[in-house]
């Protein structure tokens, strides 16, 4: 067991895996308008600010009260298991919506936040950021990774909070406010 | 499965060709030559065996900044990863199971009312973590092209026959001890836009997930021996020849059943883990737990 072996590398998505990768309700961690849902959206641009129309994203977060949920069914969802997983590529005009919850802190004082994978064609491995809520200042403050950035990079992690309860978070793959990406080996 | 496929394509707008086809493109992309690329693909090879020469640890994933795959110029990130310990959800995997997967969904060719073209092949292996854990009741996702190197999807506009009894999608859920398998046709070779006459080596799409979502990765499965190897920008964004090899699956005669199909064989070792397992996590779990993570 102590043999560390080599990872497998990863490759692009490439172009053609709107057939494969999404299906039904990819993208609804729990049905639109049911109590307690908020939309999470965003764009994703490239470094020539340009919204990019082959990108697909991955969320994965804990529940409302800060639970991180292990339940199946996010592939065939019932409508009512919130599962803490979704799916959402993004539409012609480069844009992501997700149906989820403002995700709870995993404990007292933690800062909230979203996990995220990001795939796309012309980008040859997977990408992990993380969606801050932006309400909780002193534990965005306190917040290890946060506090571990230059305050205007920090600031590309930190959803804004859009005037019907939503989420807006974009992502710029490369140049002018280029999005943190993390590196967590 | 198939007729919601095919709603999907019917009710999705028309939409350009991802890349322009090469007769269209402006001059100075048209006259791109493999040799050209060749050229771009080998100086960095180059440099990156007198790095190691010169003592350089070796690079085991791609590079996200590789020039000679195009798409990637404006894609790549300039500023580097930043490291970050993992924590919370990123130390937690979402759950997969039996609810989610239909046992059927590893065989790709009874998804329609006939055979498909080509030559039938069994892909199997296991997921294992960094520690040769296997990576159990896990979601591994799968796509490709057809015999003739034709994705169903709109944006392929590759003049190869579609096969009405091949869709080239599969999913399944490892087993207790990482074990998967898929039933499926070799996929063909394909012509893509990166530069005039690039092709791509036949490969297969893999999506796998393992105990934490850091570990989550896509990659591409290709075949032994594939001559368009050198000449491919996207199999050689990974610029470590070990490294490449970890992408090829080997054939295996004991996977090969009598008159039936060809056996490959490929093994997928995730990163990490970085959570501290119990045994029960390690051995318990067949994918239909419904428990909550103590956090």
């Amino acid at each position: 067991m102590s043999t560390k072996l080599v990872p497998t590398p990863g490759q692009t998505v490439g172009p053609f895996y709107g057939y494969a990768l999404p299906y039904e309700k990819d993208n609804e961690l729990l049905a639109p308008g049911s109590p307690g849902s908020i939309r999470l959206q965003g764009t994703v641009y490239d470094g020539s600010g340009q919204a990019i129309p082959d990108a697909i994203l991955e969320i994965w977060q804990p529940d409302s009260e800060g639970r991180i949920v292990q339940k199946t069914g996010s592939l065939v969802r019932d409508g009512y298991t919130f599962t803490g997983w979704g799916r959402g590529a993004v539409g012609n005009s480069g844009v992501y919506t997700f149906t989820t919850v403002n995700p709870g802190p995993t404990k007292p004082g933690a800062a909230a936040f979203i996990s995220v994978a990001i795939f796309a064609r012309g980008l040859t491995n997977r990408l992990f950021t993380r969606i801050y809520l932006p309400e909780d200042t002193e534990a965005l403050a306190n917040d290890p990774l946060l506090t571990s950035l230059e305050p205007e990079r920090r600031t590309t992690l930190i959803a804004r909070r859009d005037p019907d309860g939503g989420l807006t978070f974009d992502i710029r793959l490369q140049g002018e406010g280029e999005t943190v990406f993390l590196d967590f080996q | 499965m198939p007729e919601d496929i095919n709603a999907e394509l019917e009710s999705e707008e028309l939409v350009p060709p991802a890349e322009p086809k090469a007769a269209h493109l402006p001059l100075d992309r048209a006259i791109e030559t493999q040799a050209d690329l060749s050229d771009e693909i080998n100086a960095i090879g180059d440099a990156y065996a007198r790095a190691l020469k010169d003592g350089a640890e070796p690079e085991t994933q791609p590079r996200l900044d590789y020039p000679p795959y195009r798409s990637s110029i404006l894609r790549h990130p300039t500023k580097s990863l930043h490291h970050a310990d993992p924590e919370t959800i990123e130390l937690y995997s979402p759950a997969f199971g039996h609810q989610d997967v239909h046992a059927l969904e590893s065989d790709l060719t009874i998804q329609h009312n006939g055979e498909p073209q080509g030559e039938r092949i069994i892909v199997a292996g296991k997921v294992l973590d960094g520690n040769g854990r296997p990576v159990a009741g896990q979601l591994v996702e799968i796509w490709q092209a057809n015999a003739s190197g034709r994705y169903i999807h709109k944006r392929d506009q590759h003049p190869a026959p579609i096969d009405p009894n091949f869709t080239g999608i599969g999913r399944c859920i490892t087993g207790p001890d990482g074990s998967y398998r898929f039933t499926t046709i070799k996929p063909g070779a394909y012509p893509w836009k990166n530069h005039l006459n690039a092709w791509r080596p036949a490969h297969i799409h893999f999506s796998l997930f393992g105990t934490e979502f850091t570990q989550r990765i896509i990659t591409q499965m290709y075949f032994p021996g594939d001559q368009l190897f050198p000449l491919d920008p996207i199999y050689q964004t990974i610029v470590d020849q070990d490294a490449r090899d970890r992408l090829v699956a080997n054939y295996d005669h004991s996977l090969t059943e009598p008159e039936w199909a060809l056996g490959y064989n490929w093994d997928i070792v995730l990163t990490g883990p970085k959570r501290t397992w119990t045994e029960n996590e390690a051995f318990g779990t067949a994918g239909d737990s419904s428990e909550e993570a103590g956090e």
